[in-house]
């Protein structure tokens, strides 16, 4: 009982590896939540979950692909004026003339064996490396975004919660309605329209094409992916931000916060202290979440600003009957929100004391 | 003059179905070492009063008028930044409900530490060993580790004593404790009711004790104030509203309260008023068995019958006194 002082008795809590080892309070008490073996246990049982979600996905896209019409990949890799036979070698080249179920296993045999993806239909690439190597893109797109919409949500939802009702909440609830609702490749356009360089009305930024990676120059890394990043944030911010002000105008009619005023504290603490904290916690899982999706790439963003991630790749994928790449898009999103999702789970425990596994 | 001295103090509400006059015309006082116990049904507006004193009426719209004296200084005419440094450095004040009184992401240390470090520059440091000597002093075993848990993981009791401790560990003159003992089990409530008075005596705070409980204000009040529908009923010393009260809502609730098993229990017929709508003349008439006709149209003022003892009742007193005499005679508490 040393580390984790003054523990309800009523909730049951197993030992842990964490309580022998007691020494600072706070340091013991933060490593007895980590390695406490419900934690484990739950994070166990979650990773298993997980894997077979992954199985049944890959299934799935396996048989959406066969049994719904889709162009035939061997004539599609064949290009124009293919000769039949050379349609027949490359299927069987490709082992498209196998059973499903034979080139489903093999499949399976190459993730679980080699952590192998395939190889595209139509460039005989690498679907692994070809999902790598635009992994920083996609990722450079979507942690971008993300702190574009949370620079935007968190102080338009705080204000216009603590300002219910005047103009300043009324417009920005209205203008966050409009993003919400402007479809994302309508808004790209419009942004690259107006401020592109080259063919918008204001050559501002860089427009669609432009990616460079960080590597080669951050700086045009960051201008190219200003447009995108505001563009795919649009949607998000309005959202948040009505989340936000509606977590807090509930939580600001909470006891503890009468009670953070009764102590005499500024009203600015308060609100961010006490209410925000509260208001918050909500909004972090739906972060973590909401990443995860992104990270499986942003096929709409990355189309109309013709950025080479995984959105992208997707995309191509998609229009080429490509199965080895869509099933490697389609694994990937599933893995980053199957892994987002475990990620927000362990993290709200930790800004919720009350969480127990 | 009191310490903290209520003059004729009227908050209204602006809603949508109307004016709630949740609080009309009060006037109340408390002094250094002495307990005002507020007696009152739930929307006598008694704990509108007590957070119009904090400046913590929760409604925007709120209109305030009359005065609200702290050692002679109207704390409604101070700004907002001057309220703050009353509110828990000088007038601290406690809830019915500890759980959700108390915030439940942060440690009970850091919110004491907190209320401390509002008021005074001192380092965290000391600030939480001030915070522990506080939770010892209310009676929290083992306070050393107690200190870093969190609200759910104590007691109601426990809850409530860390609730008192935050309030008291800046020392202030006057604690408001609405309602602090409703939420917990009885034998807490005498427990949480003995730590007040035992911290009022060695700190000589002036305590409001707000509550509906009788029983609770004949324990611990020196003086008492019952009110109705925003309004003072009767208000006098302890033993003047106890061993002679003089209103007749004052009569009901001492009918109403349970004294020994098997005795009957004398409820007050009918609901309080909405404050919406309140009754011409006198608001307990439509409740009141002993009305007549001025009742109905004259709202009667609150009269001193003797030094510190009010009524506001349009009976003779001499019938006051008799009926009053009676409804002890039948066995009320003190």
């Amino acid at each position: 009982m040393s580390s984790l002082p003054a523990v309800d008795p009523s909730v049951p809590r197993p030992p842990s590896p964490g309580d022998a080892a007691a020494g600072d309070a706070s340091l013991t008490t933060a490593l007895a939540a980590i390695a406490g073996s419900s934690l484990l246990r739950y994070v166990v049982r979650r990773v298993l979950w997980g894997a077979l979600m992954l199985l049944i996905v890959s299934a799935l896209t396996f048989l959406i692909f066969y049994a719904f019409p889709s162009a035939d990949p061997a004539a599609l890799r064949a290009g124009r004026q293919a000769t039949p036979e050379l349609i027949a070698h490359i299927r069987q080249s490709l082992g498209l003339d196998r059973p499903i179920y034979v080139q489903y296993w093999r499949f399976l045999k190459g993730i679980v064996l080699h952590f192998d993806l395939g190889y595209s239909y139509q460039n005989q690439a690498s679907v692994r490396a070809e999902l790598f190597s635009r992994l920083p893109v996609t990722i450079s797109l979507a942690v971008g975004a993300f702190v574009v919409w949370m620079l935007v949500a968190l102080p338009v939802g705080v204000i216009s919660a603590i300002r219910r009702r005047s103009l300043l909440d009324r417009a920005t609830m209205g203008a966050a309605l409009v993003a919400i609702s402007a479809p994302v490749y309508w808004l790209g356009l419009l942004a690259l329209f107006l401020f592109s360089q080259g063919i918008g009305l204001v050559h501002l930024l860089p427009g669609a094409g432009t990616y460079t990676p960080f590597s080669q120059s951050p700086l045009h890394w960051f201008t190219s992916l200003l447009l995108p990043w505001f563009v795919l944030a649009a949607a998000f911010a309005a959202f948040y931000a009505r989340m936000i002000r509606g977590n807090l105008i509930d939580v600001m009619e909470e006891d503890y916060i009468r009670t953070a005023r009764a102590k005499g504290l500024p009203e600015r603490a308060v609100v961010l202290r006490h209410g925000l904290r509260s208001a918050l916690t909500p909004i972090v899982t739906m972060a973590g979440l909401d990443i995860g999706i992104l990270l499986g790439g942003a096929i709409l963003t990355e189309t109309v600003f013709n950025i080479p991630g995984i959105g992208r790749f997707a995309y191509d994928a998609i229009v080429n009957s490509d199965l080895p790449a869509i099933q490697g898009t389609v694994l990937l999103g599933a893995f980053f929100i199957v892994v987002a999702n475990i990620v927000v789970d362990i993290l709200y425990a930790f800004l919720d004391p009350r969480v127990r596994y | 003059m009191a310490l903290l001295e209520l003059q004729d103090l009227r908050v209204r509400f602006h809603t949508r179905d109307g004016i709630v006059n949740a609080v009309d015309g009060v006037s109340l006082s408390v002094d250094r070492s002495r307990t005002l116990g507020v007696v009152g049904e739930s929307g006598s507006g008694k704990s509108v009063t007590a957070l119009t004193v904090m400046g913590l009426t929760r409604f925007p719209n709120a209109e305030v008028e009359g005065r609200v004296l702290l050692d002679g200084v109207d704390l409604l005419s101070l700004p907002g930044d001057e309220l703050r440094h009353v509110r828990g450095k000088r007038v601290a004040m406690i809830f019915q409900d500890p759980l959700s009184s108390l915030h439940p992401l942060y440690r009970i240390g850091a919110q004491i530490v907190e209320a401390i470090r509002a008021h005074e520059h001192v380092s965290d440091r000391a600030a939480r060993s001030r915070a522990l000597e506080a939770l010892k002093e209310v009676g929290i075993p083992s306070a050393a580790e107690r200190i870093d848990a969190y609200p759910y993981e104590l007691s109601g009791g426990m809850r409530q004593r860390v609730m008192i401790a935050m309030a008291l560990v800046l020392d202030p003159e006057i604690l408001i404790a609405d309602e602090p003992t409703t939420a917990l089990d009885v034998t807490v409530q005498a427990q949480i009711l003995d730590l007040i008075r035992m911290l009022q005596e060695e700190h000589r705070t002036a305590v409001m004790l707000i509550t509906h409980d009788l029983g609770v204000v004949a324990e611990t009040a020196d003086e008492v104030a019952v009110m109705y529908a925003g309004r003072v009923a009767e208000r006098g010393s302890l033993a003047a509203v106890l061993d002679s009260p003089q209103h007749p809502y004052t009569w009901g609730l001492l009918r109403s309260m349970p004294r020994a098993a098997g005795e009957e229990l004398h409820p007050i017929d009918g609901s309080p008023p909405s404050l919406i709508d309140v009754p011409n003349g006198c608001p307990f008439h439509p409740r009141c068995p002993y009305a007549f006709s001025v009742c109905t149209t004259v709202s009667p003022p609150l009269v001193e019958s003797e030094p510190g003892h009010a009524d506001a009742c349009h009976l003779p007193l001499a019938r006051k006194r008799a009926i009053g005499r009676s409804v002890r005679a039948t066995g009320a508490a003190a």
